[in-house]
């Protein structure tokens, strides 16, 4: 289903009427949906208009053939996944009625409404989703650069680089070595990631590495889900976990690859066997150059229908956009992608927008059978997005329950994040 | 999507701009993400489309938003929606059968 640069290039000087096929310009609000990047925001997006919105033309632009997931990247890091599994291909979207392009989106420009390609072609649009993810901030933490992160692993971004770098650096590193995490402030991508990854790097060390031990540098005062991760750590690996918040100079502020070695904001000098560094964000290239992002070089939106502040018709989803008190999530980009997607489709065909309720649960492994979550319902107005009141938080802490049931809850939680995952991959990719 | 009448009835009587009819397409949207796109459910999360009818979604719901049933996340994620979205869900889901 995917067109020829010679095609687009036909569309691209020949107009609206060579656009989209005939049938769905004969319906009532139809239209051309762009969708720039493949992820959790993109591929729901590109699904949800097949299932619901017919009249739709879509086309989805990602540069790599296939998708690989961050959530899960913690279980390959523990060894309890392989790569493989994480792994997705575009084919069912594309089988789906997707215009499926693999090419580098280079650039946008919103007076013509239309995205060059990577290789120059021109794809016109009526409404663009913007999905791009996030870009690292290289040099946020001196001496983290690209060369820096093949020595001291980011494993933030799959398409950049991929978890088994860092999975084999902690297959090679000696028992009774230290495994240095530096963790940036508010706000990044998946809130809860960074203590899912120091759990299940301890998952690892207590089969693998018994006397290894794990210090967290991090540069908050507090994190996603945190009584329950510490209790889950005292419980599961005593001793084992250092968590360093910034009122104890947890702040990484620079790093020497060469060395090993990170200093903090107080200039202490540490040295690890293996070093995550997960450095400061902001939203994808395309989305900055496009003139989306502001000073904080996140995207503002607004909250009924994630359409840009700053630039008309183009809606921009998931870890790019400022959606808070909405979390940077797969799921919470998932949800986003539908809301934005029907908003489009209304807006199409000249019809009020419908009510903005969003949803989001995070589910935290801890170890192979204990999980825990958070969960959120959110609605945007036309001034803000809100928590609703007296829904969503965290699992009940261990204190709250009973030892039994206890058990039963840590379990069945890791048992439902498997399911979640397998759910919402295949509606993205199946 | 919303029928023009509810909408102007929404509209005469001042209504807040979420109390407008739900969308149920896009609230199931959020039950998708774990229980399939069709409410299927899978590995251990429960089919939705085993609640027969629209009387037992419903009761289903604000049992676990009392969390007079015992739960893991549902009790969180009933006591963010309306009575009138979880009606609009479980005729969603009675349709669905």
């Amino acid at each position: 289903m995917s067109l020829s640069r010679r095609t687009l290039l036909a569309v691209g000087l020949g107009g609206a009427s060579l656009a989209a096929p005939r049938i769905a310009l004969a319906q009532a609000g139809a239209g051309r949906v762009v969708i720039i990047g493949g992820g959790f925001g993109g591929a729901s997006a590109a699904r949800f208009a097949r299932d619901h919105f017919q009249q739709l033309d879509v086309t989805l632009i990602e540069r790599s053939r296939s998708f690989t997931t961050c959530p899960y990247g913690n279980l390959v890091l523990a060894g309890r996944r392989d790569m493989a599994s994480i792994t997705f291909g575009y084919e069912r979207l594309a089988a789906r009625g997707v215009r499926v392009v693999h090419q580098s989106a280079a650039a946008i420009d919103p007076a013509a409404k239309q995205v060059r390609l990577g290789d120059g072609a021109v794809v016109p649009y009526d409404r663009l989703i913007v999905s791009p993810g996030i870009d690292l901030r290289w040099g946020a933490i001196e001496g983290y650069d690209e060369a820096a992160s093949a020595r001291m692993p980011h494993g933030w971004m799959p398409s950049l680089q991929p978890i088994s770098l860092l999975r084999a650096q902690l297959e090679a590193m000696p028992d009774g070595g230290v495994f240095v995490m530096a963790i940036p402030d508010n706000p990044f991508r998946c809130p809860p990631g960074p203590y899912e990854r120091i759990s299940m790097v301890a998952d690892y060390f207590k089969r693998a590495k018994p006397r290894s031990k794990i210090l967290a540098l991090d540069a908050k005062g507090g994190f996603s889900k945190q009584p329950l991760f510490q209790d889950a750590w005292q419980e599961l690996y005593p001793g084992m976990i250092d968590w360093r918040g910034v009122s104890n100079d947890g702040r990484v502020t620079r790093v020497n690859a060469g060395g090993m070695e990170v200093e903090t904001e107080f200039g202490e000098k540490i040295r690890g066997a293996v070093i995550n560094i997960i450095p400061p964000q902001m939203a994808g290239r395309i989305a900055r150059d496009a003139g989306l992002a502001n000073q904080s070089g996140w995207c503002p939106v607004k909250p009924v229908s994630f359409e840009s502040t700053q630039v008309p018709d183009i809606h921009v989803l998931g870890d790019a956009a400022i959606a808070a008190p909405m979390p940077k999530s797969g799921f919470a980009a998932s949800s986003q992608a539908k809301q934005a997607i029907a908003c489009i489709a209304a807006s199409l065909a000249g019809r009020p927008l419908p009510p903005a309720v969003y949803f989001n649960t995070c589910y935290s492994h801890v170890a192979e059978d204990y999980g825990i979550s958070v969960v959120g319902v959110f609605r945007g107005t036309a001034e803000r997005m809100i928590e609703v009141e007296g829904s969503g938080g965290i699992s009940p802490r261990n204190a709250t329950l009973t030892p039994e049931r206890r058990v039963e809850h840590r379990r069945l939680e890791a048992h439902y994040a498997d399911g979640w995952y397998d759910s919402i991959t295949d509606e993205m990719f199946g | 999507m919303i029928p023009r009448t509810l909408l102007t009835l929404s509209l005469l009587l001042g209504v807040p701009a979420w109390a407008q009819a739900p969308d149920a397409n896009l609230l199931a949207g959020a039950c998708a993400g774990c229980h399939g796109v069709s409410g299927q459910g899978g590995h251990g999360i429960p089919s939705i489309r085993q609640t027969q009818n629209i009387v037992e979604f419903i009761s289903a719901m604000q049992a676990f938003g009392a969390n007079r049933r015992e739960a893991t996340v549902m009790g969180r994620i009933s006591r963010g929606y309306s009575e009138a979205e979880i009606a609009a869900l479980a005729r969603f889901y009675a349709r669905a059968q």
